[in-house]
């Protein structure tokens, strides 16, 4: 689906939906952004706050470095203006889950100015149907803490363990125009964030959410009125959300109401979104620069070190691999669409290139094809996902450097991997252990062969008639005849010299 | 610019300002408060006067850089010293009146 | 025997290091004064054994034949603000009511490192915010001083570290630690007849003292003479990495480099200080300083200073927008006390607790530092005064052109009487006229006692010197100390 074919039909004739998302990305640290707590999920209740996080009297905040430098090398990441002087501000409002009473974010200075994600509307042909989606700005924000409201008649359990933790809120432009455009944004976004490591991109442990702002309108009209979806928390969730806030907001309007600019919240259990109950009184946060911190001023130095840091981007890698490696635009955009792919892509390649000694280009396409199918499908079936691979690079290399080395054929080689994920064994010594080596003894396929043409002496005669397609026919047979192990291509030049 | 603005806050404004910074005040307090609201606001305000073109505000009073901090865990696990102050504090939470949200 | 609680912090360091006194009898002797001196309310919680056990350590020091450090055995009141380890700390607070906390600020922990010991939390304006002490909510204190018409009224110690003035002044202490927001330590100090300095915003660590306004608090010494406060300025100052706006640099020897002789220096007379109506007994004090300061070797010099009239409105949209958001914390969830009415949901609680729990200046500062950040006004306000604040320091960066420092009054006037200015906000805020232009500008000032009125009360000369020049500031109090020759003290009628 493409920009310019998403349309909700209306009673009133065809609408057109605008999105706007703001993500918020746990940024990866050991400690939170204002104070030494950890940030690790899962802990005990309070365990993991500190006098600051929880605001006691007389409490300083001080800003980690690593937060401010994983900020910048998003910025760096997004192609965004990085700016050198930023400041932290308070937004200023009361709430259970926010103990100082205002949360430090960055309203008027933000680290991170305007940038932009090049996303793609067709996997089999990724640089066919791109469009770049706008980002607004991205700052540093404390996270808050958690309610619970289920555990005691009366009252709700606050829990500040989050409380402090350290996130990129990333605002993107209102360009998106479909729920497709929308899930291709969150995942590219989703997977730039973990190439560059300052975010898991964790939806179910609340790493990353989205705030979803969606908006109808006739197409070439002005922008209608947005609602803002809250803490959306996986990507089909936030399809949905826009699916059916959208259809909701033309059918508001086209009975005749007005959308009111208000905060929604999704419900994956009924899959509709529901007004918040409305606060008493209309936001005013209050912005004012944090006056407990200074300005936060980057020098070169730190700039510099950052860009050097950063890893080869998901962009960049899969033009390469079509350009250097000849991979397929397919195969190159599923191969860089997650870092771990690419990351053990890369480490077979370079394990394979050395097991047969040749250039990397020239073994990718079939390391390539073998991570795609065989090593995909296995990992599928034990709903695994690559970084657990029971396969290391090295043992997949060795098994695909058999294979080219004519040891064995792609035939055994499918038996082989599925030997090597059972016993954990590896692919030679498999090979040599089960008698699996493909055999090049000129002798042995001769017999098998004169064996195939005399069982099969009327397709001989066809053949020789000008029947040529039979060919094939008699390849299997000899292989089968062979249990596989013999050299389809000797077979191949064999087979041809005794059909004459 | 303020000297233009002869701004005058009602009982309403400072009712909405009271709720803003969650604070009960009762219809006569609120009543009290306005003339005081509007004595020190009217006394502020001839700040308006000043020229302040080309004037940056403040931001450090003395000149300082802003330090970062190492990302090393220093703090934490310190729940006993988090709770002991606590109004209502139960099985490693506070406690606060029922949210519904 | 020379009565103890009549010596200052270095006589008292001096004695224990010499062995002429132990800590434990200097200990015991303010405990003494403390305990007898509940009619002036200066003390909010009595820690006698606090002061004791840091005494007897450092008894047991001297007898290992230890070096003792620059405070050794000497007892100090400590401001309610600050935070101590399991003694109540409410900043004169009901909302604070049963609050221990279980950290030490930086500040009393320097203090401490330095052999000091507590005798108690001092009385203040509740949370900081007042100029006479009327704010505390657990009733003000009485300054120690009276007129000598005797009519006996009860009068102000100036504010916000009243108890601290009046525990100092009237012996009950021989140092007292102080915040400075906009004048408290001084104009208090000014009040009472002792010396007191604020340091350059960023010397004394704000880790662990409940925030007022956050880019003007400051903490500083109130102690009988000069020498005194440059020694416990140099105990309670450093760099803390806790505090992202403490400065990173050495802590210069104060007491060392004390010296009298102001040959080179060029004082500054702003004019603009010299407001219209001024009071004249006020205006002879300065006149004086400034001769004593000629006298000392200093070179005179007229300044102007031309925003000094804008300082205190700029200061009062400042403070209390920063105090709106940093008292947002005070919600009796975590600490301090709540208030749950019947069937009251979260946000009522909220409202409830801090309607019961702050006084009515500090609601009220709350809620106009509210009103200038909310939307709409947050540039014609806040964004205004905070350009009028770069005004203002620019003023002070060029004055230092032609001048080293400056001397100027520290109040407009003597104590007034309790009662007489709480009634009219604006007339309260003016007493700290002459104080806020420096705390605007982060710059060290210090108050030290000119001489008496007519009416026998003390009137204080303030001292402002450049960014980082505490010396300077502490050598020309010195200078008007030597001339001065103020040695009234209040008469005990407590």
């Amino acid at each position: 689906m493409t920009e310019s074919t998403y349309r909700i039909q209306g009673a009133t004739g065809e609408w057109e939906v605008v999105i706007g998302l703001e993500v918020h990305a746990q940024v990866t640290s050991n400690a939170k952004l204002f104070s030494g707590a950890a940030t690790t999920f899962g802990a005990e209740p309070n365990a993991q706050v500190s006098l600051v996080d929880a605001a006691m009297p007389g409490m300083l905040p001080v800003p980690n470095g690593e937060c401010v430098r994983q900020a910048v090398r998003t910025g760096m990441a997004l192609n965004a203006q990085i700016n050198r002087y930023s400041r932290f501000d308070r937004k200023n409002y009361f709430y259970a889950d926010l103990p100082q009473g205002y949360q430090i974010s960055q309203l008027y200075h933000p680290i991170v100015g305007e940038g932009a994600i090049e996303i793609s509307l067709d996997e089999k042909n990724p640089d066919a149907h791109t469009k770049t989606i706008g980002i607004e700005r991205l700052h540093l924000e404390q996270d808050a803490g958690k309610l619970m409201h289920d555990q005691h008649p009366t009252m709700s359990y606050v829990d500040l363990n989050r409380c402090g933790v350290a996130l990129m809120e990333i605002v993107s432009r209102p360009d998106m125009r479909s729920p497709a455009e929308a899930g291709a944004y969150l995942k590219k976004l989703r997977s730039i964030l973990r190439y560059v490591g300052s975010c898991d991109g964790n939806m179910e442990e609340g790493s990353m959410r989205a705030d979803v702002n969606v908006s109808v309108r006739k197409p070439g009209d002005e922008f209608g009125t947005r609602t803002e979806t809250k803490n959306v928390n996986s990507v089909r969730y936030v399809m949905a959300t826009i699916e059916h806030e959208a259809s909701r907001q033309v059918d508001v309007i086209e009975s005749g109401g007005t959308i009111v600019q208000e905060t929604r919240l999704y419900d994956p259990d009924k899959n509709e979104t529901r007004s918040m109950r409305s606060k008493e009184d209309a936001h005013d946060y209050r912005y004012f620069p944090d006056p407990d911190l200074l300005p936060l001023e980057l020098d070169d130095t730190f700039l510099d070190a950052c860009k050097a840091s950063l890893p080869e981007l998901p962009d960049a890698k899969r033009k390469r691999y079509e350009s250097e490696l000849g991979l397929s635009a397919y195969n190159a955009a599923v191969l860089t669409a997650e870092a771990e792919t690419a990351r053990w892509f890369e480490a077979l390649l370079t394990e394979s290139a050395k097991a047969q000694g040749k250039p990397e280009a020239e073994v990718a396409k079939a390391a390539a094809n073998w991570l795609l199918s065989e090593l995909y499908g296995a990992l599928n079936r034990m709903a695994k996902t690559i970084d657990d691979s029971p396969v290391s690079p090295a043992a997949g290399a060795e098994l695909l450097a058999l294979v080219a080395g004519g040891t064995i054929s792609g035939t055994i080689a499918k038996q082989v991997f599925e030997i090597m994920l059972e016993t954990g064994e590896g692919a030679g010594a498999i090979v040599e252990a089960r008698g699996l080596k493909q055999t090049s003894d000129t002798g042995a396929i001769d017999a098998a062969i004169a064996k195939v043409l005399a069982d099969n002496a009327d397709k001989v005669e066809q053949y020789r008639g000008g029947k040529e397609a039979l060919f094939g026919f008699f390849v299997g047979q000899t292989m089968k005849a062979m249990q596989g192990k013999a050299n389809p291509q000797m077979v191949n030049e064999l087979l041809k010299k005794a059909l004459g | 610019m303020l000297a233009d603005q002869a701004m005058s806050v009602d009982s309403k404004t400072v009712k909405k300002i009271a709720s803003l910074a969650r604070i009960a005040m009762s219809d006569d307090e609120i009543e009290a408060m306005v003339p005081e609201f509007n004595g020190i606001l009217g006394w502020v305000e001839q700040l308006g006067e000043v020229d302040v073109t080309g004037v940056e505000p403040m931001t450090a009073v003395i000149p300082n850089v802003l330090r970062l901090r190492d990302d090393v865990v220093t703090d934490g696990d310190i729940r006993d010293k988090v709770l002991a102050n606590a109004p209502a504090a139960e099985h490693g939470f506070f406690g606060v009146p029922k949210v519904i949200e | 025997m020379t009565d103890l609680t009549d010596l200052g912090i270095a006589d008292i360091r001096n004695g224990v290091r010499a062995g002429t006194f132990s800590a434990r009898e200097v200990a015991t002797a303010f405990n003494a004064n403390v305990a007898a001196a509940k009619a002036l309310n200066a003390f909010l919680i009595d820690t006698p054994e606090h002061a004791l056990a840091a005494a007897d350590a450092i008894d047991a020091k001297r007898a290992a034949g230890e070096d003792l450090p620059i405070m050794a055995g000497v007892p100090i009141g400590m401001k309610d603000l600050f935070c101590t380890v399991g003694v109540e700390a409410r900043s004169a607070s009901k909302i604070l009511n049963g609050f221990k906390p279980t950290y030490e600020s930086t500040v009393s922990q320097k203090l401490w490192d330095a052999g000091a010991g507590m005798l108690g939390k001092l009385n203040m304006d509740q949370f900081a915010m007042g100029s006479s002490n009327e704010t505390s909510a657990f009733g003000n204190v009485i300054s120690p001083w009276r007129r000598n018409d005797g009519g006996n009224a009860a009068l102000a110690p100036g504010g916000s570290s009243g108890g601290s003035a009046a525990a100092v002044s009237a012996r009950l202490c021989p140092g007292a630690t102080g915040t400075d927001t906009g004048g408290s330590i001084r104009q208090p100090a000014a009040f009472t007849g002792i010396s007191g300095i604020k340091p350059t915003y960023g010397r004394c660590s704000r880790w662990g003292v409940i925030a007022f306004a956050s880019s003007l608090d400051q903490a500083g010494p109130m102690a009988r003479d000069v020498r005194d406060c440059a020694i416990m300025l140099e105990a309670m100052s450093g760099f803390d990495p806790k505090d992202s706006t403490s400065l990173d640099l050495p802590v210069p020897h104060w007491e060392a480099g004390l010296s009298s002789n102001l040959t080179g220096k060029r004082v500054g007379i702003p004019k603009e200080y010299r407001l219209d109506g001024m009071d004249a007994e006020v205006a002879a004090v300065w006149d004086k300083g400034i001769e004593w300061l000629r006298d000392a070797g200093a070179e005179i010099v007229d300044v102007s200073l031309p925003h000094t009239r804008h300082a205190l409105p700029a200061y009062y949209i400042i403070a209390p927008a920063e105090a709106s958001s940093n008292l947002a914390r005070y919600d009796g969830v975590r600490y301090g006390q709540r208030n749950l009415p019947d069937g009251a949901g979260l946000q009522d609680m909220y409202a409830a607790t801090r309607a019961a729990g702050f006084g009515h200046e500090v609601k009220r500062r709350i809620m106009i530092g509210t009103y200038v950040l909310s939307a709409g006004f947050y540039d014609a306000y806040y964004t205004q005064a905070q350009k009028v604040r770069t005004l203002i320091a620019r003023d002070f960066e060029r004055v230092w052109d032609s001048c080293d420092l400056l001397l100027a009054p520290t109040a407009p006037s003597a104590a007034f009487a309790l009662g007489q200015e709480s009634d009219d906000p604006i007339a309260m805020y003016l007493n700290d006229v002459f104080a806020v232009p420096a705390s605007l500008a982060g710059l060290p000032a210090m108050s030290v006692p000119g001489g008496l009125d007519s009416q026998g009360l003390p009137l204080g000369l303030q001292i402002i010197g450049k960014p980082l020049d505490e010396q300077g500031v502490l050598n020309a109090g010195l200078a008007i100390e030597e001339r001065a020759g103020f040695t009234a003290r209040p008469a005990q009628w407590w």
